[in-house]
């Protein structure tokens, strides 16, 4: 009997920490090729890995050179990280790039990794927005562009291009070891800032639970837009606490005064365009994605929180 | 020990720990629900509302058994006195009944989530943006939920419009149709006379960003509150037009402005 070939998958962010441990689950059953916009990384001798910009044409060479049968897109440029015309730049066009680029090598199955952030931060959110409510945050501020454009990228070709089999998963914070985003600084950080008066409802993902969602959506080609978030939530600064983080209280009323103060002070764990995600909750439901993938997230919130706890002082 | 389980010790008494944690709510594992609701924060409300209910508004409810045990239900009533006094109360008959006591959700005002301190701590006591996804949502997970149809319009009145009900929305019918859930009507009396405004000061209220900015005193008067819940009036979930809708909400009017009456002939006096 022939030997069955091991699927190829292309990998983006490969020097994530995410991207890493969706790399250690597939390696053993895959044939993988890891890049990254930012720097190379060594993943071992079995995975090839590049530092490429998706925008230039030598990116179609991986194409040309390995026969792809799959594509998880994790290297998107996160808000707090470059200018916004480079995010744009490699989150947009890039990205644009990539799945031309999927469906001129008949790749049959993408999954495109984006964030809760694209429903934006309003008083007026109702909790467990699902995945048809509209995508606010490119109207709240110039910084989350890049991510609603993104998405609306990977939906047009979605829709498209059927046979590349889209799926996009817009997880809730995902936290844990070696994770580098904002919230994750915030949790690791001994002290935090918070807006007086304010500690929105908010949920956060394990990273080995988010890289378990994003193994389980590559295997089953559904394609569609999901939430990916546990059932279970936690007040902003009761997180904080739980973490061991001392709480700093910036002047929240009028408005202006946080807006001014944060631009002034370039926080990147709390920038001055996120301010309304710390203000109010962006609750998005998770159900979705758990009925149709099997998800159960694993480590509770109490586990993700004893971890920032004690690992404030690194030895 | 802490300063938090030392207050706890000193206000929160075992029955009332008992009590709420008598009620199975749908929470996480670190004590909260998605809109917020906290199961600990609420002990300490509960206890506050009591000494307030029992107390300053001596309240007199009547048939808060008539509030099915479980499942959906929506608590419609009418709006009044400046704060949401009213809903307070009507969430404190209803938990505080013994058999079996449930925590109702009171959809508030739009402008509260925007409000330091006020917006989460109203949230932590169950009260929930007024929003018919939030409204919807509950349902389906089998919430008692209490609306005042009238919003703003009834809470903002001023005294000399007192018991005059103000006109009703359709969104309450339209999800009580959709999720099967039935009507509880409540008449609430004595709020009218807690915060008695005189004016509403327009462009003020527009400069602030609140809904009204009324002429009043500084202080809640402590009026005697009448509670009277009516019997579950049931709706079916036929596709009609919304006139026929609009029908079905008068007929909720109606029955509350009857429960009105009722409290106002048994009230003796106002405080």
């Amino acid at each position: 009997m022939a030997k069955q070939k091991r699927p190829q998958i292309l990998v983006t962010g490969a020097a994530g920490a995410l991207a890493q441990q969706v790399i250690q689950r597939l390696r053993d059953h895959c044939d993988l090729v890891a890049v990254d916009f930012r720097e190379q990384v060594y993943l071992g001798d079995d995975i090839p890995s590049y530092r490429i910009d998706f925008t230039k044409r030598v990116f179609e060479d991986l194409f040309r050179r390995y026969q792809f049968d799959g594509v998880i897109h994790l290297g998107r440029i996160q808000s707090s990280q470059l200018t916004r015309m480079r995010r744009y730049n490699a989150n947009v066009l890039g990205t644009q790039k990539l799945l031309d680029l999927s469906h001129k090598y008949g790749i049959q199955r993408v999954v495109v990794l984006s964030t809760y952030h694209v429903y934006g931060a309003v008083a007026y959110n109702p909790a467990l927005i699902d995945e048809s409510a509209p995508l606010k945050a490119a109207g709240l501020s110039s910084d989350l562009v890049d991510s609603v454009e993104l998405e609306n990228l990977a939906n047009i070709y979605l829709w498209r291009y059927p046979d590349l089999n889209i799926t996009i998963l817009r997880p809730c914070n995902i936290v844990g070891p070696g994770v580098r985003n904002s919230i994750g600084t915030l949790l690791a950080s001994e002290r935090a800032p918070v807006l007086a008066g304010f500690s929105p409802m908010m949920q956060f993902i394990h990273i080995d639970d988010m890289a378990d969602a994003i193994v389980l959506a590559y295997k089953k080609p559904v394609r569609g837009v999901f939430n990916v978030a546990p059932d279970d939530w936690v007040a902003y600064q009761q997180a904080l606490k739980l973490c061991g983080c001392t709480r700093i209280p910036i002047p929240s009323v009028p408005p202006v005064v946080p807006r001014l103060l944060l631009k002034a002070l370039r926080l990147k764990s709390f920038p001055s365009y996120l301010i309304a995600f710390f203000k109010y909750p962006v609750i998005i439901d998770g159900r979705a994605f758990s009925r149709e993938f099997g998800f159960r997230p694993q480590r509770p919130l109490r586990e993700i929180f004893h971890f920032y706890r004690e690992n404030k002082k690194p030895v | 020990m802490g300063l938090a389980t030392i207050l706890k010790r000193k206000l929160i008494p075992a029955e009332i720990d008992e009590h709420i944690n008598r009620i199975q709510k749908p929470i996480g594992s670190l004590g909260y629900d998605p809109w917020g609701y906290n199961n600990e924060a609420i002990k300490y409300g509960f206890w506050l509302t009591r000494l307030i209910y029992e107390k300053y508004f001596r309240v007199e409810a009547h048939g808060v058994e008539q509030v099915p045990a479980e499942g959906p239900v929506l608590i419609i009533a009418n709006h009044s006195g400046q704060l949401p006094l009213d809903g307070l109360l009507i969430g404190y008959a209803l938990a505080s009944r013994q058999e079996p006591p449930r925590i109702p959700r009171a959809m508030i005002e739009r402008f509260f989530p925007t409000v330091p301190w006020i917006g989460n701590l109203l949230n932590e006591m169950g009260a929930v943006l007024g929003d018919p996804v939030n409204c919807a949502k509950m349902l389906a997970n089998g919430e008692a939920v209490i609306v005042f149809p009238e919003g703003v319009r009834g809470s903002g009145k001023l005294y000399r419009n007192r018991y005059q009900l103000k006109r009703f929305g359709n969104g309450f019918m339209h999800l009580a149709m959709k999720y099967r859930a039935p009507i509880v009507p409540v008449g609430v009396v004595g709020c009218e006379e807690t915060i008695p405004a005189i004016a509403n000061i327009k462009p003020l209220a527009r400069m602030l960003g609140i809904p009204y900015a009324p002429v009043a005193m500084p202080v809640v008067l402590p009026a005697k509150v009448h509670l009277n819940f009516g019997p579950p009036m049931y709706f079916d979930d036929l596709d009609i037009p919304e006139e026929q809708v609009t029908e079905r909400v008068e007929q909720v009017k109606a029955e509350i402005s009857r429960l009105i009456d009722k409290g106002l002939s048994e009230r003796k006096t106002l405080f």
